[in-house]
């Protein structure tokens, strides 16, 4: 029984003695330098490394896309050969879905659910910072890789035979299927932060119809995760066991019973989630700009939620649609051909809801808006060329060309990196504490809008004229040549726009306007503490009354109460967010980086021997025994702080406590 | 730290050989190798032996005349053994040496070699053909596409690298692959001895 | 071929929209789902258009909306304070809200049953007397076999295909390596072929003409250059290939022609390929019988004359590399008469 008779719940207008601030910044500080870089296991130092690493290989990928589109740009092209051009448009590939679009969302997400929930930390903050390193692993294992020579090249989908020990000599493939295993334990991690955090560490007062939208597309995309990564995982395992010396199994061999086409279903049924385990937590920035910069409440919140769940399951019935050219029975391709246009219905509320919130609003058209409003036409171009795909029929003609990548950079250039440039503007005042320049953002808008259709807008053409994915070239009589150099023009102008932004943001991290807590009046709790927030993220913990607090109910009372030397926070109930009990957080801690080290090693070693596995997994357990073994902080981070002895209760045992005034 | 890089740089060395894909090739020349082989003297039997210093059966010198046998490349580079397994199906050597068994041929996964088991031994046993059926392929198959079968059949013994050595086959499975293959270290030739 | 949307007047919009797109790629109609010339592409194609149309105008009014947001702006830079609810708004706007949501699902359900419509048409058993021809994809190129139930009479060919006019055509589709995937824009949409799982495809071309295809599944290092030729003619010109295709391969006409096949004989040629009628029967490359009367060497990578013959032959790997055909090491007489020969194989 909680005795929350006991919570303080004490009026805003009380002097803050300023003790508890300081002493909370030491609390939640981390040691300095570089092993103060490596332990921290504060949410918004993992988040803003998450965002900054997925960035940079977003840049990398898109390196990698000039220069495929350099040798594209004319027929029979000799500035790259076929192998090159090969590992460059696999990797591309596997950079942009699993190194930057997944953790960058994922990272968004991270830094801020916690501050818009109003709490001070993730759940479980040592396997945060695990789930980072482990994805900084992977991608340095991707990029070494292409750099000598073993670049994976066997597409971003791997296909088996193509991919299996026959067809794929060398370790190239290996090194796929084992950078697949790290990134995708970092997105379990993610999701599995973010649900708990959503359902327990929520603000007292934010019942389940009261938080906001983007914290309910994060937790529609945790859970979508946690379905869907399993079966990559299992796919590329399996994979890795067929290649691997010794082990040899024959999974994907027809000639021993084996079949090629189950690869296909179980890439598949991860594969068509993860791109709405992309496309949702996009939808939920866009969301929060509308709402912000409409100056109204959300129009149709319910229905945005309903949608939000309807194409989490929806979307987990559509894999088949990616394979409509192989043979599998033709009335099974019916029902995925109906659930691929019912998936529609969800999509097109969203957009309904979002325009009448714009247009019954007073719309202010910031930069962060106008990157919202490029999104709306081009993901809706794209989403309609979906529906096309969605017919049998017409994909049988497009299926593998280059308007199926028309189609997919339009569903995920426009409906996820156009809403999270309109993030990055938004929230950069949050996380640095200055405004990005307006004028350079609209230059960046403009010249990314017009890059981007310049470069895909063709595809379309060229796919329906016979051009099919994954050429290193074409011969002069396709014709296809005029449509191409447009394209590659259009790549020129989108690097541009890359460049100008960021100028933007090197220049105002300088420069830039100061922004204060809340420049752009908005709604939700991660405006009402300083930016950039300190370690501790709120003095005082807030509640809420409604879905849009710093509207409605700026004088809201807060929680005091927490303790000022542990790191402490909130547990609340479930549906209606009523106070629990307190629940202390582990602090900065090595064993995170350590395991990293220990299963990423592990998982490494296994492209060359398979007795990797149960050496790293030994190793793993002795770490691991080490991470939880009780008592076990490092003395020099509680030097200054009075620290009670750790009692032998669990902590879901303590209940609140009566703090002296 | 340094030990850690040393192994890791000598790693990431060999990773470089192993994943080129040599299209328009290089290999060890045909002509040098061939140089110390000489034809006449080759017999099979007790006295055949890879031992240079043992009698004079086997008179080949090797490496131009080194006595070292002479270093395939393909051996350590996969994409070239994977051509040379594709090219012992596509050239029949099954039809004769089955997967490394033998069958109307010796087998090719033990450590018993007639001829020899040096690369440049293997290169002249397809290059010349050798008595009671082995055809000479002389003309035939390009100097590089031997160079890789040759790489390929010690792969089959496990006398090439193992990392590079190619995998479980997409077809059906009659024995481990050569990557996971024991190395059978060459031995004299199974020709019984006199009572 | 029906047209599926009827009219005149949208057949001309659908020519004016046509005729710029078909300038920027260079009118070439001939690897083109637009540019039917089968029955089977003729439904797809007008399915296409169903499509296009109808989404377009869906498009043009999200668009309106959008750019509406624009005009409704207000131009203050600092934030405006934030709205109360007013709820005869809400409910107005619920409805219209609700509306486009029912107009959505009853388009959705037009797509569905057009659809299914198409595909079930698409997926008719092929009429008896349909021509068999089986095609087995290979790294990278493509064997066709034309079935008879007399197997003296079957033609086995590479990288073309011809068919008869207005008969019905059924490919078998096999892979013995990895997937890949079978595609004739003109005349279907594509189906792979997936080791372990042979399958079959039917179309029939309903207009004579010659046209291309391509392998469009990633497949390895010269997916790219794994094309085919495909012709459509009438019934007599397509029996008179089929039996020019039937013979043996041509005797050597003159000295030079004789000396290329004792080059052909001797050399590593008989070592992947096949000229029916003499002694080189193997089956790793492709069958060059006939190969004089090709179009195209390489699976569609370079046009076939006695220079591109030349270069092909002595480096192939220069042309396409990582293609399984080995450089070969010849005198120039030599090739010379060697791709003499082969160029008399008409």
């Amino acid at each position: 029984m909680t005795r929350t008779s006991h919570l303080q719940i004490r009026d805003f207008k009380g002097d803050i003695p300023r003790a508890d601030a300081e002493q909370l910044e030491r609390v939640w500080s981390r040691p300095k330098g570089l092993l103060g870089w490596l332990v921290t296991t504060n949410h918004k130092d993992i988040g803003k490394r998450y965002i900054v690493t997925a960035f940079i290989f977003f840049l990398c990928g898109g390196l990698l896309a000039a220069l495929m589109r350099l040798q594209l740009m004319k027929p029979e092209n000799s500035f790259l050969g076929p192998d090159l051009y090969n590992q460059f448009f696999t990797v591309h590939g596997t950079t942009m879905m699993f190194l930057f679009a997944v953790p960058i969302m994922e990272g968004m997400g991270i830094y801020l659910v916690p501050l818009m929930l109003g709490t001070r930390n993730v759940p479980f903050p040592r396997m945060n910072t695990f789930g980072y390193y482990i994805y900084l692993l992977g991608g340095i294992l991707l990029f070494v890789s292409l750099f000598l020579n073993v670049g994976p090249d066997a597409g971003w989908f791997a296909y088996v035979p193509l991919s299996g020990p026959h067809y794929s000599p060398g370790k190239r493939v290996d090194i796929w299927s084992q950078m697949i295993t790290l990134t995708e334990i970092a997105a379990l991690v993610g999701a599995v932060e973010i649900i708990t955090a959503v359902f327990k560490h929520r603000a007292v007062g934010m019942s389940l119809n009261r938080i906001p939208m983007f914290v309910w597309a994060q937790v529609v995309t945790s859970f979508m995760v946690i379905f869907a990564m399993p079966s990559i995982m299992l796919a590329s395992g399996v994979l890795a066991m067929d290649r691997l010396a010794h082990v040899n199994t024959h999974f994907f061999n027809p000639a021993e019973g084996g079949d090629a086409l189950l690869y296909q279903h179980l890439f598949w049924f991860f594969g068509h989630p993860e791109v709405y385990i992309i496309f949702i937590p996009a939808t939920g920035f866009v969301s929060t700009i509308v709402e912000t910069f409409s100056r109204r409440k959300m129009f149709g919140y319910l229905g945005l939620v309903l949608s939000l769940v309807s194409t989490a399951f929806i979307g987990f019935g559509l894999w088949v649609h990616h394979m409509f050219a192989t043979p599998v029975a033709e009335l099974g391709q019916g029902f995925f051909t109906g659930a691929s246009m019912l998936i529609a219905i969800p999509s097109g509320i969203q957009i309904f809801c979002w325009l009448t919130t714009l247009l019954t609003g007073k719309p202010q058209l910031k930069t962060p808006l106008l990157w919202v409003l490029g999104f709306i036409a081009l993901f809706v171009l794209g989403g309609l060329t979906g529906i096309m795909l969605a017919s049998v029929s017409l994909d049988l003609q497009v299926h593998d060309t280059f308007f199926v990548v028309a189609h997919f950079h339009y569903v995920l250039i426009g409906g996820a990196v156009f809403p999270l440039f309109g993030a990055f503007y938004y929230w950069f005042p949050k996380w640095t504490g200055r405004m990005l320049s307006e004028g350079l953002g609209k230059l960046n808008f403009w010249l990314f809008f017009i890059g981007f259709n310049l470069t895909f807008f063709p595809m379309h053409i060229l796919g329906l004229h016979g051009m099919t994915r994954r050429i290193y070239t074409y011969v002069v009589e396709s014709g296809w040549g005029n449509l191409n150099l447009l394209a590659t023009i259009g790549a020129g102008v989108m690097a541009l726009s890359v460049i100008v932004f960021l100028t933007n943001v090197f220049v105002s991290r300088k420069s830039g306007v100061i922004a204060g807590a809340n420049p752009w009046g908005a709604p939700t709790l991660e405006w009402g503490t300083a930016s950039p927030p300190p370690p501790y993220g709120f003095l005082y913990l807030p509640t809420v009354q409604s879905r849009d607090p710093l509207w409605s109910d700026k004088d809201s009372p807060v929680i005091v109460g927490l303790s000022n030397t542990k790191r402490e926070v909130l547990n609340t109930t479930i549906l209606d967010a009523m106070p629990e009990h307190r629940y202390e957080l582990a602090i900065d801690s090595i064993w995170p980086f350590a395991l990293a080290l220990a299963a990423g090693g592990s998982f490494i070693g296994a492209v060359f021997n398979a007795w990797a596995i149960p050496i790293g997994a030994a190793l793993s357990f002795l770490v691991l025994s080490l991470w939880f073994w009780r008592g076990n902080e490092p003395k020099f981070l509680l030097e200054g702080i009075q620290h009670t002895p750790s009692s032998p209760s669990h902590p879901s045992k303590r209940v609140l406590e009566e703090t002296p005034a | 730290m340094k030990h850690a890089v040393l192994i890791l740089a000598s790693v990431l060395l060999v990773s470089c050989k192993r994943e080129e894909r040599g299209f328009r090739v290089s290999p060890p020349s045909a002509n040098e190798a061939m140089q110390g082989l000489r034809i006449s003297t080759l017999i099979p039997g007790p006295h055949g032996t890879n031992d240079p210093s043992k009698g004079n059966a086997l008179e080949l010198t090797g490496d131009r005349g080194t006595n070292q046998p002479v270093h395939n490349d393909y051996e350590e580079n996969a994409y070239a053994m994977s051509e040379g397994s594709r090219l012992f199906e596509n050239f029949n050597c099954v039809g004769c040496h089955s997967h490394g068994g033998g069958g109307m041929g010796p087998p090719l996964m033990d450590d018993k070699w007639i001829y020899g088991s040096n690369p440049e031994q293997i290169f002249a046993t397809i290059e010349q053909g050798r008595p009671n059926g082995m055809p000479s392929f002389r003309g035939r198959i390009p100097d590089a596409q031997v160079w890789q079968l040759a790489a390929y059949v010690r792969s089959m013994s496990g006398l090439a690298s193992k990392s590079a050595a190619p995998g479980r086959e997409d077809h059906l499975s009659g024995k481990k692959p050569e990557s996971s293959t024991k190395t059978q270290s060459p031995k004299d030739s199974a020709t019984p001895k006199p009572r | 071929m029906q047209n599926r949307t009827g009219t005149s007047l949208t057949l001309n919009f659908r020519l004016l929209l046509c005729i710029p797109i078909m300038a920027l790629t260079g009118c070439s109609g001939m690897q083109s789902a637009l540019n039917p010339a089968g029955a089977q592409a003729g439904r797809i194609s007008g399915l296409w258009w169903l499509f296009f149309f109808v989404l377009t105008s869906v498009y043009v009014l999200v668009l309106i909306f959008t750019i509406a947001v624009f005009f409704r702006r207000h131009r203050s830079s600092l934030p405006l304070a934030p709205e109360l609810p007013h709820p005869p708004r809400e409910r107005r706007a619920q409805t219209i809200v609700g509306s486009a949501v029912g107009v959505t699902v009853i388009i959705l359900f037009v797509f569905l049953f057009a659809e299914f419509a198409t595909g079930h048409s698409l997926q008719e058993q092929p009429e008896p007397g349909a021509l068999q021809i089986k095609v087995t994809g290979r790294q990278w190129w493509w064997e066709v076999q034309y079935q008879d139930p007399t197997p003296s009479r079957m033609v086995t060919t590479a990288n073309e295909i011809h068919v008869p006019v207005g008969r019905s055509v059924q490919f078998q589709l096999q892979s013995p390596d990895v997937i890949h995937s079978f595609w004739a824009p003109n005349f279907h949409g594509k189906k792979d072929l997936i080791p372990g799982h042979p399958t079959t495809l039917t179309f029939k071309a309903t207009t004579p003409g010659t046209f291309r295809g391509q392998c469009a599944e990633y497949c390895g290092f010269q997916h790219a250059h794994m094309r085919f030729v495909i012709v459509a003619e009438s019934t007599n010109d397509f029996q008179t290939w089929l039996e020019q295709q039937r013979q043996p391969g041509r005797e050597p006409g003159d000295e030079t022609e004789k000396k290329g096949k004792e080059v052909f004989m001797s050399a590593s040629c008989v070592m992947c390929h096949t000229i029916q009628g003499t002694p080189a029967r193997a089956t790793v490359g492709p069958d060059l019988t006939h190969l004089g009367s090709r179009p195209f060497l390489g699976a569609g990578t370079i046009p076939n004359n006695l220079g591109h013959l030349g270069g092909w032959v002595l480096d192939p790997q220069s042309i396409k590399p990582g293609v399984h055909m080995p450089q070969n090491n010849l005198s120039p007489g030599d090739l010379r008469a060697l791709i003499a020969y082969l160029e008399s194989l008409k």
